[in-house]
């Protein structure tokens, strides 16, 4: 069914009884062309490029939980294309430019909203690094502005300008960022494949992966095995467990990111805005609530739940930036498990193992990235190729040394 | 989280600085894969595991910690001049 505004008019005249299940829920046959593991963001838009680019009908998505269960749904919605090095900065260009042709693209309404990121500056040396960051994103045609403070001011009145510690001198503004609304997007995805013939395999958790004389045969799941001739991981959060059933070791260590929201409130938080000192970044949902988040707990985890330690100092920033804040309350807190890479940038890349293909290494920044991830991921996999926006993020460089060390952090998994 | 430093005691957990998984050092001249190995590959086990930290705030020792990945929980701690973990 194409959704329009005349639609959702009719249905609502007529008591909402015409909708029909955004999607099918097929069981699993014995043997696919392709099958994807992983229904989360990533894996939804890969098997929706698959079929849509490159005309593959025959592909299964397996997903052990729902749809969408995994950190599509745990971000903090952040969409921006505001990154300066090669490697990156084509590939975040390149999402956002799908980002903004992809309502019309699903024919879904996935909320995107260009409100504007703004990344505050405490110091002259930290504006000099955003006049380098601002150049790198406006040579890119992503846009960006340099505010001082008065040019800040007026756009948000609401900060600490003057606080002692950490006075605000001005902003970087990168108009074109803003947030999406993140279930949307794997819904969106999800109904996009669907109607393209692709099954979604709910509850079906792929427990084994057969590979035979090197090359990759199909997957045992818990309700069958399953027979392909390629097969797809893109399991961000679980990357390690599931690529250690092809016997591989992958360059990622798992941290716990925790996320924030408020009670709903009035329209306050306009943009999306990040504290220079002190990781720290917040926006405002549409339902009201404010959404925000900081730095990683810095210690491997799995636990999706997060420390107190680091929630203080989540806190102590929201304070220090906007001390407006201590009025609100705080809703609930939550974590979501990260694929940590030693340099902070994501892989997409084929394996030793032929026919297997790995899409990991998101790090914190997994969300913007999901349309340009899935259309990267599904042209090496229909083409053997690498996309040109995705082709640095390869699985050897941290060995060759070809790192894309967005903080120049160093190549260690817990300082990104 | 609190880790028990076998030499302070039992201290809360922004008293130390987490550095990784605790493994092995290979001989400087190992070949190049070892080294990728030890720099960068990981189990990354959703489970029992053992890692280093650094009494950052305290004595200043390092640390081998045997914990749980998926619960937190701690097992032991023991002084990495110590550690059988980080031996080759």
């Amino acid at each position: 069914m194409r959704y329009s505004g005349f639609k959702v008019l009719v249905q609502g005249l007529t008591g909402n009884r015409g909708w029909a299940p955004v999607w099918r829920t097929p069981d699993p046959r014995p043997a696919y062309d392709i099958v994807i593991i992983g229904g989360g963001g990533h894996g939804l838009s890969t098997a929706f490029y698959l079929a849509k680019t490159h005309g593959l009908r025959n592909i299964a998505v397996l997903e052990k939980g729902y749809l969408g269960g995994g950190n599509i749904g745990r971000n903090t919605t952040i969409v921006r294309a505001d990154y300066s090095l090669p490697g990156n900065s084509e590939f975040y260009s390149h999402s956002l430019k799908l980002w903004e042709g992809l309502e019309r693209e699903l024919n879904f309404n996935v909320m995107h909203s260009q409100r504007g990121v703004i990344r505050l500056f405490h110091s002259d040396g930290q504006r000099d690094h955003y006049v380098f960051a601002g150049n790198a994103i406006a040579n890119r045609g992503d846009g960006a502005e340099l505010l001082d403070q008065d040019g800040l001011r007026r756009l948000v009145p609401y900060l600490d300008y003057d606080n002692a510690r950490f006075p605000i001198l001005g902003g970087l503004l990168h108009r074109r960022g803003g947030t999406a609304r993140h279930d949307a997007v794997a819904w969106g995805y999800a109904r996009g494949a669907d109607g393209l013939g692709v099954d979604l395999v709910q509850n079906c958790e792929v427990t084994g992966i057969d590979i035979r004389n090197g090359a990759v045969t199909g997957v045992q799941t818990g309700r069958g095995p399953i027979r392909a001739r390629k097969v797809a991981i893109v399991v961000a959060g679980r990357s390690s467990q599931v690529a250690a059933m092809a016997g591989l070791r992958l360059p990622i260590e798992s941290h716990v990111l925790q996320a924030f929201v408020t009670e709903g409130l009035k329209p306050v938080v306009n943009h999306v805005i990040s504290f220079g000192m002190g990781h720290f970044y917040i926006s405002q949902s549409d339902k009201g609530g404010l959404v925000f988040g900081g730095d990683l707990d810095f210690y491997a985890s799995y636990a999706q739940r997060g420390n107190l330690a680091r929630q203080e100092q989540v806190m102590e920033a929201a304070m220090t930036l906007m001390p407006m804040i201590g009025k609100a309350r705080v809703l609930r807190s939550w974590g979501g498990i990260m694929d940590m890479t030693p340099d902070g940038s994501p892989i997409i890349d084929k394996t030793p193992v032929d026919g297997l293909f790995l899409n990991a290494g998101w790090c914190y920044g997994g969300f913007k990235a999901v349309p340009a991830s899935g259309e990267a991921f599904a042209h090496l996999i229909a083409t053997g190729r690498p996309h040109p926006v995705a082709r640095r993020f390869r699985l050897d460089r941290f060995r060759s040394g070809h790192l894309i060390d967005e903080e120049g952090a160093g190549s260690q998994h817990n300082l990104h | 989280m609190r880790i028990k430093c076998p030499l302070c005691g039992e201290r809360d957990l922004r008293e130390f600085t987490y550095r990784g998984a605790a493994l092995p050092r290979p001989a400087p001249d190992a070949p190049d894969e070892a080294w990728d190995a030890y720099l960068h590959l990981r189990d990354n086990p959703a489970g029992p595991t053992r890692d280093l930290w650094h009494h950052r705030a305290g004595c200043s020792a390092w640390l081998v910690v045997r914990r749980d990945t998926a619960t937190h929980e701690i097992f032991g701690v023991e002084l990495a001049t110590r550690s059988r973990a980080v031996r080759a």
